[in-house]
């Protein structure tokens, strides 16, 4: 967001809400950081002056806990749960329907939902990385998903680049974070007295423009840039590569693979709350009255049975399997598919792991003793 | 079964009570508008709690709820089966011998005694089983009570000639898709949604509180890591032994994981 420092404007903290405004005088649904809970969540925001201050996420593997910052800032939560993924990538939907004709025949239709203008504010360096893979995968050529799409275009990003990262980031050893670097509309780095704001794009720039904003001077923009430095510093946590693939693929017997089975729940959790991840089952929901059906998708992880069953028989049938395929596909064979490790350094499966299993820890294990 | 425009009648059903509550029964009577359509592509035979009496005619679709707990339930529970081409066991009774299943592992005739002015008017077996210890069962939902929407879609399935599709995930699983942040992680409470399967749309998470298990193990439940974990939330094992315990106390996994627990044989 340093790119162009003479592009950048000052936003002072008083005037945060006239920017949510004259978003929300474009049409658009803003979301923003909205406690559910005991977590962040990213909610419909009622009023301009919705954003909550103070309000801070201690993260350790498996437990996430809000606390107060006693600088009262707007965004020193790091990450909750969910930031972008389930607005872009729903959870739930139908793709389309069918009914039965007069004449006894199928009539398929696809099923377009309305799709709402929505402007996410608070999104980080990470969410920005992520969606980027989730774009790759859902826009490719030749299998862009509609849905997705839809969705997708009409987005509007206010990214923040995190001066306060939790105990589980590691966007700094993944190259993905803390300050945003591109994908966003909006920029903003929080200072003592309001926000360094850079546009990443035409409509960025406008609202940017709308708002009359002072230039950053130099000393703002070097205190931004500082602060991003130090947050990186702060991090704790690190992969020993950005790429993992022939290091991961190499230790498939591994007897770590055993240890960490015996120690996950297989509950899905960490392939829900990784912004990356894009499995989905379809599924079909016929009408009880016979004569109409929804053809459904729904969030799948490899975690659960049915993704690892194949006619007659599941190719990953228990947890070492399931792990294994998780931990392989997200940081080494996803450099096969998009050219780079599936990981953004977010720490999402490793805070919210119900008992606390933590990605470094388990690939420091894994490629510890190098080559077999 | 065929497509319904083709079918010569319609399918009979009847819904037949065991040991229980009533309550998943209801799960059928709660379906309101849906429950008028159903009754128009099905022949309800026998439904006591709705209306219909006629448990001895034989049906294409036997719904059962409750567990076998006297020696009625028995003979009963043979009867129907042999005169239903498909029989499906509803609700933790059912389908792992329900609450009334905690007595398997005490003293049942000294808590009739304590409890009972004339214990001698009971006469209950021993255990309380579900139906598939007794009889061949071609699909079972679990839950205490099952949900509507689970009912209907077996209902649903079988008219139109496929099998129920099953789904023994973890209530994980759907909590997610709802954005439900988890209350194990964001609360530190003890939740057994991790290994307990899905069709409830994880109502308890979405009002805050922990899971209780009541829709039974679900497939690849890691158990031993749950109690581990609930042990590090300040959970004494005794405390632990009741959050496997409770509705379904007799599935098998929840009843080897208190074993195990009451041994202290965990880590």
């Amino acid at each position: 967001m340093f790119a162009q420092p003479d592009r950048a404007g000052f936003l002072p903290l008083a005037q945060l809400p006239a920017l949510v405004a004259r978003l929300m005088a474009l049409g658009y649904q803003c979301l923003g950081p909205v406690v559910e809970q005991g977590a962040v969540v990213m909610r419909a925001l009622e009023s301009p002056d919705d954003l909550p201050r103070g309000l801070q996420a201690e993260q350790a593997p498996g437990h996430y806990r809000l606390t107060s910052d006693p600088h009262k800032r707007y965004f020193a939560w790091a990450n909750g749960p969910q930031a972008i993924k389930p607005l872009t990538f729903a959870p739930q939907e139908s793709l389309w329907r069918v009914e039965r004709d007069d004449a006894g025949g199928l009539q398929f239709a696809a099923v377009t939902p309305p799709v709402a203008r929505q402007a996410i504010i608070g999104v980080r360096a990470c969410d920005l990385a992520a969606l980027a893979l989730q774009d790759a995968h859902f826009l490719r050529e030749g299998r862009r998903d509609p849905h997705y799409a839809q969705r997708r275009e009409q987005l509007f990003l206010v990214a923040v680049q995190c001066a306060v990262p939790a105990a589980t980031c590691f966007c700094a050893s993944t190259g993905d974070g803390p300050t945003p670097t591109a994908g966003y509309d909006l920029a903003l780095a929080e200072l003592a007295d309001g926000f360094v704001a850079a546009a990443g794009s035409d409509r960025g720039e406008a609202v940017l423009n709308a708002l009359n904003l002072a230039p950053a001077t130099a000393q703002q923009i070097e205190a931004a840039r500082q602060q991003g430095q130090s947050a990186a510093a702060a991090q704790t946590r690190s992969l020993p590569s950005r790429n993992l693939r022939d290091s991961l693929m190499n230790q498939l017997e591994h007897p770590r693979w055993d240890d960490v089975a015996a120690r996950c729940l297989a509950c899905g959790n960490c392939t829900a709350v990784c912004p990356t991840c894009f499995c989905h089952a379809e599924a079909d929901a016929p009408a009880l009255d016979g004569a109409t059906s929804r053809h459904e998708r729904i969030w799948d992880s490899c975690f659960v049975e049915g993704h690892g069953h194949l006619h007659g028989f599941n190719v990953r049938p228990d947890i070492r399997t399931r792990y294994r395929q998780w931990l392989t596909h997200k940081l080494a064979t996803w450099h096969d598919q998009f050219g780079r490790s599936g990981c953004v350094g977010c720490g999402r499966c490793i805070a919210w792991c119900p008992v606390g299993i933590d990605l470094t820890e388990e690939v420091a294990a894994l490629t510890a003793g190098g080559p077999p | 079964m065929n497509a319904p425009t083709e079918h010569p009648r319609k399918p009979r059903v009847a819904v037949h009570k065991f040991s229980s509550c009533d309550g998943c029964q209801l799960a059928f009577l709660n379906l309101g508008e849906d429950l008028l359509t159903l009754a128009g592509r099905i022949d309800l035979v026998h439904f006591a709690e709705a209306g219909p009496l006629d448990p001895d005619t034989g049906v294409d679709v036997a719904f059962v709820e409750g567990s076998v707990s006297t020696q009625e339930d028995l003979e009963r529970i043979e009867h129907i089966r042999a005169h239903s081409s498909v029989l499906i066991a509803i609700g933790a009774c059912a389908t792992s011998g329900g609450i009334q299943g905690l007595r398997n592992q005490a003293n049942g005739t000294e808590w009739v005694a304590q409890i009972y002015s004339h214990p001698e008017a009971i006469a209950s077996l021993a255990r309380s089983t579900p139906i598939s210890s007794h009889v061949k069962v071609d699909f079972e939902l679990w839950g205490c009570p099952v949900s509507g929407p689970q009912m209907l879609a077996v209902v649903n399935a079988l008219l139109l000639g496929v099998a129920p599709r099953d789904n023994a995930d973890k209530v994980c699983t759907e909590c997610k898709r709802q954005g439900y942040p988890c209350v194990m992680v964001s609360r530190g409470i003890a939740c057994m949604g991790p290994v307990t399967r899905a069709g409830c749309g994880a109502l308890c998470p979405s009002l805050g509180r922990d899971c209780y298990g009541c829709y039974g193990p679900a497939e690849n439940a890691n158990t031993d890591a749950l109690a581990a974990q609930f042990a590090s939330l300040g959970l004494t094992p005794e405390a632990a032994v009741r959050r496997f315990q409770s509705i379904n106390s007799q599935a098998p996994v929840f009843r080897a994981a208190a074993d195990k627990l009451r041994t202290g044989s965990h880590d």
